[in-house]
C-alpha cells in the first residue's frame, strides 16, 4: 500500500488514458475539448514511458517522452489553427453541426 | 516512503480528478485551468520519481505554450459561453451507452495487462544503467540525446519548423479593402513618374492637382 511501485504509475497513465478517450467518444461541446482530450491521451504515454524509464534504470524512456511532448505541441499548433480556419469560414466549432462529412 | 507514498496518491488523485474537469466541464475556459492543473500536478510527480528535467520541460511546453494557445484560441472564437449538452442531447443519442462501454472495456484490458503483466527474468541485465551515475539527471539525458538520438533531434526540430509554417499558412488569410506597402513599385519607381516639369506662365500661377 505504501509502496509506490511501477504499478500504481501504469494505472494512474491507464486511468488518464481512459479520461482522455471518453472525452473524445462523448463530447458534444466543440472540437478544443477534443483536441485537449488528445492531449491527456499523450500525457498519460508519457506517464507510462517515464515511470518505465525510472523503475528500469533506462535512459531511453525519457528521451522518447520529449519527442513525444515536441510532437504534442506541433499537433496542438496544427489542430488549433484548422479550428480557427473553420470557425472563419463555417461560424461554429460544435460537434454537433459539423456536418459536411454526413458522418 | 511514507511521504513518497502520500504525494503520489495527492497528485494522482488531483490529476485524476482535473482530468474528469477537463471533459464535463460547463465552460471551455473552465477546461482549460483544469488540464493546467492536471499538467503542473502530472509533472510534479515527474519531479517526485527522479526525471527531473522532464517535469520542467512539462511545465514550460504544455503549461507555458500549449495550454496558453489553447487560452488564445478559446478567447478569440468566443465558444466560452456556448452551453453544455451532455446528456440531454435532444436527438438520438446512441453514442453515450455505446462510447462509455466502449471505454469501460478499453480501461479495464490496461487494467488486466497491468495486473498480469510482469518483467522477463533476464530484462534487467541487459540494459546499460545510465541512469545510476554521479551527474544529475539533466545531464545524463543531454549526454545520451546529442549523441545517440542526434537524427531523431534534429527530425524533431523539422517537425517544429513545418508545424509553425503550417499554422501561419492556414490561418494567414487577404483581406480586402486593407492597404499594404507594394515594395516592388515603391522600388520600381522611376524619376519621369514622381517628377512632372510644367512651363508656368507669366501671372497665371500653375494648378495643383494631386
Amino acid at each position: 500500500m505504501f509502496e509506490v511501485s511501477l504499478g500504481h504509475y501504469l494505472t494512474l497513465g491507464a486511468i488518464i488514458f481512459t479520461i482522455g478517450v471518453i472525452g473524445i467518444f462523448l463530447n458534444r461541446k466543440n472540437v478544443i475539448v477534443i483536441l485537449m482530450s488528445i492531449e491527456l491521451i499523450l500525457l498519460a504515454v508519457n506517464i507510462n514511458l517515464v515511470s518505465f524509464s525510472i523503475f528500469l534504470q533506462d535512459l531511453s524512456g525519457q528521451i522518447f517522452t520529449l519527442f513525444i511532448l515536441t510532437v504534442a505541441a506541433a499537433e496542438a499548433a496544427i489542430g488549433l489553427a484548422i479550428i480557427v480556419v473553420y470557425y472563419r469560414n463555417a461560424g461554429t466549432i460544435r460537434v454537433e453541426e459539423i456536418e459536411n462529412l454526413k458522418g | 516512503m511514507l511521504a513518497h507514498a502520500i504525494f503520489f496518491y495527492f497528485f494522482s488523485f488531483v490529476a485524476i480528478i482535473s482530468a474528469i474537469m477537463v471533459t464535463v466541464s460547463k465552460n471551455t475556459v473552465h477546461s482549460v485551468f483544469f488540464l493546467i492543473l492536471d499538467f503542473i500536478s502530472i509533472s510534479c510527480l515527474f519531479i517526485m520519481i527522479g526525471a527531473e528535467f522532464l517535469g520542467m520541460i512539462m511545465l514550460i511546453v504544455y503549461v507555458g505554450a500549449v495550454a496558453v494557445l489553447f487560452l488564445f484560441v478559446v478567447m478569440m472564437l468566443n465558444v466560452a459561453q456556448q452551453k453544455n449538452q451532455w446528456f440531454k442531447s435532444s436527438d438520438t443519442s446512441t453514442h453515450i451507452p455505446i462510447g462509455l462501454i466502449v471505454s469501460l472495456i478499453i480501461f479495464f484490458e490496461l487494467i488486466i495487462v497491468i495486473g498480469g503483466w510482469k518483467y522477463k527474468p533476464d530484462i534487467i541485465e541487459n540494459f546499460t544503467d545510465n541512469l545510476i551515475s554521479n551527474s544529475t539527471n539533466t545531464h545524463t539525458i543531454g549526454s545520451v540525446l546529442y549523441t545517440e538520438y542526434i537524427h531523431l533531434f534534429q527530425i524533431s526540430g523539422m517537425i517544429l519548423l513545418v508545424a509553425m509554417i503550417g499554422a501561419i499558412v492556414l490561418t494567414f488569410r487577404k483581406r480586402e479593402g486593407v492597404k499594404r506597402q507594394n515594395y516592388f513599385s515603391q522600388i520600381s519607381r522611376e524619376k519621369n513618374q514622381g517628377v512632372e516639369l510644367v512651363e508656368v506662365k507669366s501671372n497665371e500661377g500653375v494648378k495643383i492637382d494631386v
